[in-house]
């Protein structure tokens, strides 16, 4: 194998990165910093004062989940599922895909659905932020939980509380769903053991039983 | 992902401040699938994120018989769906949407973000940047190229152009309209979006230093329009190729035509030769058939792609059927 | 009346056994309150990353983790494969850290200075002649049976050729691999884990961290796995990457987590081997199958892998089969729901499926023609399946000889498959603990993947008791409970439902005890009968459940089931028919299910419910990779293309179509005791949906996924458009 006298590109923090591709394009010997190369962040020197502008640095964040309210500094990069499942322990919304695809880390603000994995923290300041553990406060099961439990639309539950999410929210803005607008506003949660059957009967279900668009306010 | 520094203006004019003049530094941030994914997978490491989520005005969608639809680059892909006057005015752009799947991507998704969102190439996504270049020349024409570009693929570039939204917006005569440190600036979208021909290139007209605020599409009057997507999944996931049609008929006979094709070249692919195969005829099974045919006349398909050049054939052909349904 | 004492009641007095029971732990599910080893947050707890080779093939010439340890956060450093280790395949691990954070531990990754040099590699295995020139190959055995050579000669004989194939796919459990570890004290270990083998954890950690200079008994280890986001045959084992965090956390001195990125999982936590193969086989003109002839090749990564057992079920009197394995620089094999049998299935009933058409047979007949070839016993069971499935299916009315002649560039097709599993019953132990108050706890070290374990836990004992299901209270997820197989192979079922039910028999013998005084009869003439102890069919001689267990007075009784042990309670090998119904879009080669109809045994069954949605869900599996799932590989760089959830496709909610499930069960079924059910729906789909596009559109697409590009290629070499 030819071999090459190829210094690892300056990998010095207050340098501009590198892309992994930069490092890549060598061949034979590389030296490279990880699979991703450039920390410019940890460390970074802080930035000239500039109007509103924050971080890199942790800063003082307000969350508003499930009704109450979370003091915690932050950096900007830490998303919005970070904080909940790293910060503040609730553990409901799951980290699978983490690129805005897989739905398994749903939650809603100002009930609306969103992927977590996508959401800065900064950025859900100022709403209202409910996870799985907010539907269901008191303990009871909420219309699409028990749809759930009653049509085993779960097996290994990693993806469940994500689509009681996107259920949920479907359900709310939509109370009479047809199969098409199920399949269409579920097309963004992903599901490994295949539990699409029992969701579909849960979600035609509920719909059913809500007639008249009473779900959310049962 | 990297940190970075943030800001949330409230005004455009303080967001423009913050920005600077090469890609890369500085992200703007809307909806946000794309861009934090993008900055997870260390395809871009700005190091300064500006959130234009505090900017009043640029989440509304108006729309009068005269001046024609206005959508704020903030206004959400489920806010298009819901509106009223898209769906009576602008089918066409009411299905390019209606491809966008998933209850949170609808509501996360902005119209601006979804225009300036960054190829779906998996060696860009990996990493090996929009030219996918290793060892001095692309790893497309020998790789894995099923999902590349059929048209405009001469190189560098061989990714596809990933909006939903673009071919339709573009059939419809849109523009987006920006904002940059000079003052303000309409450009059409057919004319918005370029191949880079160097890596950092980026795939649109729109400087780093500018906004999008705005997208604005004449008035609809006497159109027939459609958009056809052949997907791999009902699911989240971007079309194999998609087509939109306008046609601006005559009584039965279709006076002139916009087709364009997405998903098919490294910038939404208008196709002036399937335009002219029904500009002036009544459209029929076989008129449809033969604009396909001419739309995909001149395309050049890579190793593994050739399937996409009848399936962009066919999305034509039935986005022009579906424009004139209903039509006696 | 039941001849040997732990014998499953009979069908007449079976109060929840078979019936369509909820899963008990369906609310803590749904509602998110259900702690997987992902929602561990320990006090202090590190989070660690690794750092994993882009390479193929590589060799490590230095590594360098001084900037990584001197970044602020960073609490400890660890090379997993240092300077002179060979790389084999990009995501390997090299080297991982602990920080205060996720985002710190990954900045500090990045600092991490390698030198490597590269290495040939090779990682796209389709085609066995390169791979040969390049000297990947290796014999992966071969077997002849009576005189192929023969019956292929025959001039009456009808022969089919074909070429077959199903690509590498990933498991791509939801919730990655990944564990995290506490060291209470310097000998102590404690590990949540994301497995399928709670029980046997602790041994392999412990042999892991042993040979890592790290001093620790076995006894001294405790695993825990409430609850886990998928294995699918994917974790079995601490992984490398267990053992590691193991290490990271006794060097911080705190408890470290460390699941995997979805790239990692992706890249390298579980592969299923590919198979391809050429394929001859040959019938009699009435459809008799009378020979069969192979040569298949596929890849489980640099390593060897088993080979797909071909011809798959049915064994014609003249077999040739030759076996050849490419050393593939991907990650290495694991075992997927049902090993080498999904490969195995599509290969040979894609190749009978020619076969029959070859012969203008109704592929329906043609299996049952030749349902004898089935190993012993299961030729009954595939006859009674296919009928089942055929009526389910509407088959008679809706099947065509192949080619679909309507007019229009939709075509519709019907496909069939069948296949086998073992499924018996792992060796398991138990504790059934009944107190005085009434209340029973049933305590093993097993694991729920999402099955249904711990409902069919706690069907056993309740039907046992006389009980509801919400009366027994299952423990389970703890390697300090007696101890319980690994849950692969569908072995748990079987395993736990018949330790269970010894356990409870022998609970309720000693009830009876302490009971039958007060009644004045013998324990023998006890049994316990809803919510009651009473004498034999008498109810007014009779105790509540609560005023029985108050004879104890303080004593607790609590036994130990084992199994394997007395009685016949459950076996092994199921039958399974499935048939899909499937529309082809002929312009854009789309393939849309319209209908999957499965006929399916797996002896007694224990929970309806569950059960059914075993099958649905492996249904859906099989959709997944009939229709998208491949480990896409770039020969250039030696990398998955596709390590993310986009890219690497499952379907979605919309494209699933109809599913149609049908458990075959009732006499002839129920005796044989419970079977596990969890592997042998996953093996049909691929041969039953890729038949149904060759039926639909009259020509063979010769590899899975049935993607719209290679759809549309089959029909230009002669399909119907």
């Amino acid at each position: 194998m030819r071999r090459k006298k190829d210094r690892p590109r300056e990998t010095n923090p207050d340098k501009t990165a590198l892309t992994r591709r930069d490092f890549l394009k060598g061949a034979g010997v590389t030296v490279s910093g990880g699979l991703l190369v450039g920390s410019k962040a940890a460390d970074a020197a802080p930035a000239p004062p500039e109007a509103g502008v924050v971080g890199p640095g942790a800063v003082p964040v307000t969350l508003r989940v499930n009704g109450k309210v979370h003091k915690l500094k932050l950096e900007p990069r830490v998303t919005l599922l970070d904080a909940l499942r790293e910060h503040l322990d609730i553990t409901g919304s799951k980290e699978v895909c983490d690129r805005a695809v897989c739905g398994s880390c749903t939650v809603m603000m100002d009930r609306k659905p969103v992927y977590a994995c996508t959401v800065l923290a900064l950025e859900a300041e100022g709403h209202e932020v409910t996870t799985i553990e907010g539907l269901a406060a008191d303990g009871k099961l909420t219309p699409v939980m028990a749809a759930f439990v009653r049509h085993d639309a779960q097996q290994c539950g990693f993806c469940t509380p994500g689509f009681v999410m996107a259920c949920t929210a479907l359900l709310e803005r939509n109370p009479d769903p047809s199969l098409e607008e199920i399949e269409k506003g579920l097309g963004g949660n992903l599901c490994r053991c295949g539990t699409y059957w029992g969701i579909r009967h849960a979600v035609l279900d509920v719909a059913k039983g809500m007639k008249g668009g009473a779900y959310g306010k049962v | 992902m990297e940190a970075f520094e943030y800001a949330s203006p409230n005004t455009t004019r303080d967001a423009l401040q913050l920005l600077g003049s090469q890609w890369g530094e500085i992200e703007i941030l809307a909806g946000g699938t794309d861009l934090i994914s993008a900055m997870k997978d260390r395809i871009t490491t700005p190091k300064r994120v500006v959130s234009l989520k505090k900017i009043k005005g640029l989440n509304r969608i108006e729309f009068s018989e005269r001046s024609g639809l206005r959508v704020g680059a903030l206004v959400t892909i489920q806010e298009i769906l819901d509106n009223q006057m898209v769906r009576e005015h602008y089918p066409a752009l009411r299905e390019a949407a209606d491809g966008i799947r998933g209850e949170q991507m609808r509501h996360m998704g902005t119209a601006g973000g979804e225009l300036l969102q960054r190829p779906r190439c998996w060696y860009f996504r990996n990493g090996y940047g929009q030219l996918a270049e290793y060892q001095g020349k692309s790893l497309v024409p020998d790789g894995q190229n099923r999902y590349h570009a059929i048209l405009g693929n001469s190189g560098p570039a061989y990714f596809v152009n990933a909006s939903s939204l673009a071919p339709a917006l573009i059939a419809l005569g849109g523009k987006v309209r920006l904002h940059g440190p000079d003052g303000e600036r309409e450009v059409e979208l057919g004319k918005f979006y370029t191949t880079p021909t160097k890596e950092g290139e980026r795939e649109y007209v729109i400087k780093p230093n500018e906004i999008l605020t705005e997208i604005l599409v004449p008035p609809p009057h006497g159109l027939r329009m459609a958009v056809y997507e052949v997907r791999e999944k009902t699911a989240l996931d971007w079309p194999l190729v998609a087509a939109a049609v306008v046609l601006h008929m005559k009584g039965r006979t279709v006076k002139s035509a916009r087709v364009v094709m997405g998903h098919v070249a490294p910038v939404p692919w208008p196709s002036p030769e399937a335009e002219q195969a029904i500009e002036g005829k009544t459209v029929t099974e076989e008129v449809a058939e033969e604009a396909g045919k001419a739309a995909v006349s001149k395309a050049t398909p890579l190793s593994q792609n050739g399937y996409k050049v009848r399936l962009a054939q066919v999305a034509v052909k039935r986005a022009i059927l579906s424009a004139m349904k209903g039509e006696a | 009346m039941a001849k040997c004492k732990y014998d499953w009641p009979q069908a007449g007095e079976r109060e929840l056994i078979g019936k369509r029971i909820d899963r008990i732990d369906g609310p803590e599910k749904a509602s998110g309150r259900a702690k997987y080893t992902y929602d561990t947050n320990r006090p202090g707890m590190l989070r660690a990353k690794l750092l994993t080779c882009p390479y193929a093939h590589a060799k490590i010439k230095s590594i360098d983790l001084s900037s990584a340890q001197n970044l602020p956060g960073v609490k400890a450093t660890l090379v997993i494969q240092g300077p002179g280790s060979e790389i084999q395949w990009a995501g390997d691990e090299i080297a991982a850290v602990a920080a205060v954070s996720d985002d710190i531990a990954e900045d500090a990754c990045r600092r991490i200075q390698v030198e490597y040099e590269q290495l040939p590699h090779l990682v796209r295995e389709e085609d066995l002649d390169r791979a040969q020139a390049q000297g990947r190959t290796k014999a992966g055995g071969e077997e002849t049976t009576g005189d192929p050579g023969k019956a292929f000669q025959d001039p009456e004989a009808v022969i089919s050729k074909g070429y077959y194939g199903i690509p590498v796919i990933t498991h791509c459990c939801l919730e990655s691999h990944g564990n995290v570890a506490e060291w209470p004290d310097a000998k102590t270990l404690k590990t949540w884990s994301s497995t399928q083998n709670v029980s046997g954890l602790p041994g392999q950690l412990g042999a892991g961290l042993r040979l890592q200079k790290v001093e620790v008994d076995d006894s001294n280890i405790e695993t825990v796995c409430q609850y886990i986001g998928g294995g699918f045959g994917s974790k079995f084992s601490p992984d490398r990457w267990g053992i590691v965090v193991a290490q990271l956390s006794k060097l911080a001195g705190k408890p470290v987590q460390l699941m995997l990125e979805r790239n990692i999982e992706l890249e390298m936590a579980g592969a299923r081997p590919s198979a391809y193969a050429k394929i001859r086989v040959a019938a009699k003109k009435d459809g008799t199958l009378t020979a069969w002839d192979s040569e298949s090749w596929g890849t489980g990564g640099v390593g060897p892998a088993g080979h797909p057992p071909l011809p798959y079920v049915l064994q014609p009197p003249n077999t040739h089969w030759k076996h050849t394995m490419i050393a593939a620089n991907v990650g290495p094999a694991r075992a997927w729901r049902a090993p080498n049998h999904p490969q195995a299935c599509l290969l040979t009933l894609g190749a009978l499926d020619d076969l029959a058409a070859k012969l203008e047979m109704d592929p329906v007949e043609f299996l049952m023609k030749n349902a004898h070839l089935a190993p012993q016993g299961l030729g009954q069971v595939y006859t009674e399946e296919l009928q089942k499935a055929a009526e389910l299916a509407e088959w008679k009315k809706n099947w065509h000889p192949r080619g679909d002649k309507t007019p229009g560039h939709i075509k519709r097709g019907m496909g069939v498959s069948l296949h086998t599993w073992g499924g018996r019953g792992h060796t398991s132990s138990c504790n059934v603990i009944v107190r005085p108050d009434g209340s029973v706890t049933v305590r093993l070290g097993s694991q729920d993947l999402g099955t249904g374990t711990r409902t069919v836990i706690a069907i056993s004992v309740a039907e046992t008791l006389g009980l509801p299901v919400e009366a027994v209270k299952v423990e389970i997820g703890d390697s300090k409970y007696p101890p319980d197989g690994a849950s692969g192979g569908s072995t748990t079922v079987g395993g736990v439902s018949s330790s269970t039910r010894r356990g409870a028999i022998d609970a309720l013998d000693e009830l009876f005890a302490a009971v039958a005084p007060s009644l004045g009869v013998q324990p023998a003439q006890l049994e316990a009968w809803n919510g009651r102890i009473r004498v034999k069919g008498d109810s007014s001689k009779s105790l509540t459940w609560k005023q029985a267990c108050a004879k104890l007075g303080v004593k607790t009784i609590t036994t130990t089931g084992k199994n394997p042990g007395p009685c016949h309670l459950n076996d092994s090998g199921v039958g399974g028919v499935q048939i899909a119904d499937v529309s082809v879009d002929t312009e854009t080669g789309q393939v849309k299910v319209n209908r999957i109809v499965a006929a399916q045994d797996c002896g007694l069954v224990i929970d309806l419910k569950t059960a059914e949605s075993q099958v649905y869900g492996a249904l859906i599996m099989g959709i997944c990779y009939s229709l998208f799932e491949e480990k896409v590989m770039d020969e250039t760089l030696g990398r998955m293309l596709n390590p993310n959830m986009e890219f690497y496709k499952l379907a979605g909610i919309g494209d699933i179509g109809e599913l149609i499930v049908h458990m075959m069960t009732g006499p002839g079924y129920d005796e044989r005791g419970v079977i596990g059910l969890g592997e042998p729906p996953v093996i049909s789909p691929g041969a039953a949906i890729a038949n149904a596009v060759a039926n639909a559109i009259g020509v063979r697409v010769s590899t899975l996924p049935l993607t719209p590009d290679k759809v549309l290629a089959a029909l230009d070499k002669g399909g119907l458009a």
